[in-house]
């Protein structure tokens, strides 16, 4: 049924496009591990941001850890600024259930209070089960539930979406 | 079979350092890693134990041990529920597994087990449902596992790695559940020499099958460690006639800063507490640059929370 995927450095440079008008120089750039995280680290540089990227690893903050436990491999989260009263751009790169950005909006106001949260993900692949939409989206498709896209980085940082 | 894994190999309960598989000791401590952040956090709480219930039962008096399990339940958001039970039920005379089965029909998630008899974790552990977890906090002379592994947490962050490492353990091992851990978590992690040094009274005969060199003099023992673990002498030790004197045993065995210039340069100084002044160790020493001690408590709590979330987790709940 899938044609073949669009390419993904391709969408983020289209993505960065869409968001630089609506970047203010303060903005904090966060992305979710670990796919998010390269597509963030892709924008960050992209979009010529001065301010530090932060990541968030949201394993314990997963509305699943009693049925599926702790995951085996936990990064830290690291926010190297104080996000009280901030504009936070948050990157994932696959949206689904939204279940994941809520875990990471819980985990950031564990930090402070920013101003404003806005999303950015690489594919809105459909599925919602949480009033979360993007704000800014690299390619919105239609994936039937039991399919998964996946972003997947080779060695050389080159990054591919496969549908599997 | 492990009965501290599950069937797929994940931690059920945590007894001892004896037999741990070497991934599964990595996991906890790359998961206190993690945890480690949110201790610096605006909010120093994260909601992964949500709704869980944790027992801390002490039957053997503990402020320390005690108190970082309760911080780190508090931290991971479960209820946590202190019970010092030399002082409660079991004055009149209440079988430990009568106590054990009333406080599961209160709901508990986990138990976090401190007791003087070997094995009373593990007794506990074989009698409680299967969606409970049970933590050794220390029992007799066996084994404290949380405090090996928030050991082995501190040496990981201070040295990086273990596979060029000369650790000495110092002082009474024939008493010391911590110096049974510790050998325990050393040898599995690949340290290439653990070393025990203590007068002969205070070394289990045959210690050296656990894998470890045995020096009776401090001096020879201490040239060219880089981690130097002191372990706390009991008062009572002296009553039993197997030490002369403790101003004695400071003269051989205590740490001082003339002793610790045996060690590497770089060597640091860890010590479970809590401290006997001039017995195991002079001041100058315990509050030196290369003391980690007080690092050693604050890494108990993320590593206490790493055992927690990961016995939490595996739960059928």
């Amino acid at each position: 049924m899938h044609a073949s995927l669009p390419d993904a450095n391709t969408l983020i440079v289209q993505l960065a496009d869409v968001i630089a008008p609506a970047l203010t120089p303060d903005t904090l750039i966060v992305g979710i591990h670990t796919g998010g995280v390269w597509v963030a680290e892709r924008l960050h540089a992209l979009l010529s941001c001065s301010q530090p990227l932060g990541t968030l690893d949201i394993s314990f903050y997963r509305d699943d850890f009693s049925r599926i436990g702790l995951h085996p491999q936990v990064k830290p989260s690291n926010l190297p600024f104080d996000l009280e009263d901030r504009a936070i751009l948050l990157v994932d790169d696959v949206l689904h259930s939204g279940r994941t950005v809520r875990a990471a909006m819980n985990e950031l106001f564990d930090y402070g209070r920013p101003a404003s949260i806005r999303l950015a993900v690489l594919v809105d692949r459909g599925g919602h089960e949480l009033p979360i939409r993007p704000d800014f989206a690299g390619l919105s498709i239609t994936v039937p539930d039991h399919r998964n896209i996946n972003l997947s980085r080779l060695d050389d940082g080159h990054l591919t979406l496969t549908l599997a | 079979m492990n009965p501290q894994l599950s069937q797929d190999g994940r931690l059920r309960h945590l007894l001892t350092l004896d037999g741990l598989p070497r991934a599964i000791i990595t996991q906890i401590l790359d998961t206190a890693e993690s945890f480690m952040d949110v201790g610096e956090r605006e909010v120093k709480k994260v909601p992964l134990l949500r709704g869980k219930s944790i027992f801390n039962l002490f039957f053997e008096p503990s402020t320390r041990t005690r108190t970082t399990f309760e911080i780190a339940a508090k931290r991971l958001s479960a209820d946590v529920v202190n019970l010092n039970i030399a002082t409660s039920s079991q004055t009149k005379g209440e079988a430990i597994l009568d106590t054990v089965d009333n406080l599961s029909a209160m709901h508990a998630d986990m138990f976090v087990v401190r007791h003087a008899q070997s094995g009373a974790a593990h007794f506990i552990a074989q009698h409680v449902a299967p969606h409970i977890s049970v933590v050794n906090a220390g029992d007799g002379r066996h084994a404290h596992p949380t405090q090996g592994l928030l050991d082995m947490f501190t040496i990981r962050r201070f040295k990086g790695e273990f596979h060029n490492l000369t650790v000495a353990i110092v002082g009474d091992v024939l008493h010391s559940r911590v110096a049974r851990s510790q050998i325990h978590a050393l040898t599995t992690l690949g340290v290439p020499e653990v070393r025990v040094i203590g007068p002969k009274t205070l070394l289990p005969t045959g210690v050296e099958q656990m894998g470890v060199r045995v020096f009776h003099d401090m001096e020879a023992g201490l040239a060219g460690c880089d981690v130097v673990i002191m372990l706390r002498l009991q008062n009572e030790r002296m009553k039993g006639a197997r030490l002369p004197s403790s101003q004695e045993y400071f003269k051989f065995f205590g740490l001082t800063p003339e002793k610790l210039a045996l060690a590497r340069p770089d060597a640091i100084v860890m010590h479970p507490g809590p401290m006997n002044r001039g017995v195991e160790i002079a001041s100058e020493v315990a509050d030196g640059p290369q003391s980690v001690i007080l690092p050693q408590v604050t890494y108990g709590i993320a590593v206490r929370m790493a055992v927690m979330a990961m016995l939490a987790g595996t739960g059928n709940a």
